[in-house]
């Protein structure tokens, strides 16, 4: 008969001492890159697909206003709204905050303000348009269609 | 004699600390938004004066490749009907280095031109008479959606990135990146579009299918 011998098993664990260290590499990436909402959107944001992104050198200088269908249709019905910071405003109010924001930049920036819209995509051209004209009032020209990138077939 | 004591194990027990950074890691990771500041970037036109006006340019209308896009999202490209904007990269690309009837300028800029784009230029007469002619005029209605619009907008910035990134010998999206942090930089950028500008423009919105 044959023996069925015990075998002695080789060690098979991994050392797992280094786990806490690359878990605590994570948590520092997530920790740095993480920004917590400082505020809350209002309005739908489904960010259109583009493909000739650009990134902006210093991001102080960018502004966000968001264009798009509020969240509670309830309150504010369904047509396109315009928020700036946290709060909804009419278009007219534009100028205003615009001079607000630019306002808060160091003097040598203002210049530079630039005004990233971030627009749901269900959102027609008539608002846009306005906002834009309302933009050129209040000479904040420089402003950045907020999208992501679209992944080419080729 | 000062003997070693044989102490009793003070070591703290690790073994739940990848636990504890698990747990915070899942909490960042659920949190975080990564910001991104990423679009294509426009410059708006400076606001009317109404005491002074902009003088009446007239362009040749062989130098205005005309996109129009209606409430109803279909294209009206150089007269032509579209339901897509398959090719217009390339169309606009064409477009802007016809070089039909360049004066003298324009034909230094030409033989500087690298062998690949030299091949676009058509030399039609109907077309653009050269790149710094040349504008792509984009309108819309306001019933329009955004979407499409980007989506031209898009592909005409394309064409120019094109244009340039093939004269600095990059690839589009490298020379995309540039941001002219430094001198190298900018001056890449500048040699890109020495004498082909972006000239892209957006009409006002025509009141049809919006409010």
């Amino acid at each position: 008969m044959a023996k069925f011998g015990k075998k002695t098993k080789a060690e098979v664990s991994i050392p797992t001492s280094a786990l806490p260290d690359i878990i605590f590499m994570l948590l520092f990436f997530f920790m740095v890159t993480t920004v917590l909402r400082e505020q809350e959107i209002l309005v739908d944001q489904k960010i259109p697909q583009a493909t000739q992104l650009q990134k902006l050198q210093k991001k102080t200088l960018i502004s966000y206003i968001f264009i798009g269908k509020p969240k509670n249709t309830a309150l504010y019905g369904t047509e396109p709204k315009i928020q700036a910071n946290d709060a909804l405003i009419e278009t007219p109010e534009i100028v205003q905050w615009v001079n607000q924001e630019r306002d808060m930049l160091p003097e040598s920036d203002r210049g530079g303000i630039t005004i990233s819209l971030k627009v749901d995509r269900d959102v027609k051209m008539g608002p846009i348009s306005d906002v834009q004209d309302e933009l050129r009032e209040a000479d904040a020209r420089r402003i950045l269609y907020a999208s992501i990138g679209k992944v080419v077939k080729n | 004699m000062a003997r070693k004591k044989n102490r009793m194990s003070t070591e703290v027990n690790a073994g739940s600390m990848a636990d504890i950074a698990f747990l915070l890691l899942i909490f960042f990771l659920v949190t975080t938004t990564i910001a991104s500041d990423k679009g294509i970037l426009n410059v708006l036109p400076p606001k009317l004066d109404p005491n002074n006006p902009p003088p009446e340019i007239d362009l040749n209308e062989r130098n205005i490749f005309v996109i129009r896009i209606n409430s109803n999202d279909q294209f009206l490209i150089e007269g032509d009907y579209r339901d897509n904007t398959e090719g217009l990269d390339e169309e606009l690309k064409a477009f802007i280095l016809n070089f039909g009837a360049p004066n003298d300028e324009a034909a230094g800029l030409y033989n500087s031109l690298p062998a690949s784009l030299k091949a676009l230029s058509g030399r039609k007469p109907e077309s653009s008479d050269h790149p710094g002619e040349a504008v792509v005029s984009i309108k819309t209605d306001r019933g329009t959606s955004y979407e499409k619009y980007l989506e031209v907008f898009d592909l005409a910035k394309k064409a120019y990135f094109d244009i340039y990134a093939a004269r600095v010998n990059l690839s589009t999206d490298e020379y995309r990146a540039l941001t002219g942090k430094n001198d190298a930089e900018e001056s890449l950028i500048d040699r890109g579009k020495e004498g082909i500008p972006m000239a892209i423009s957006i009409a006002e919105p025509d009141k049809i299918g919006g409010n």
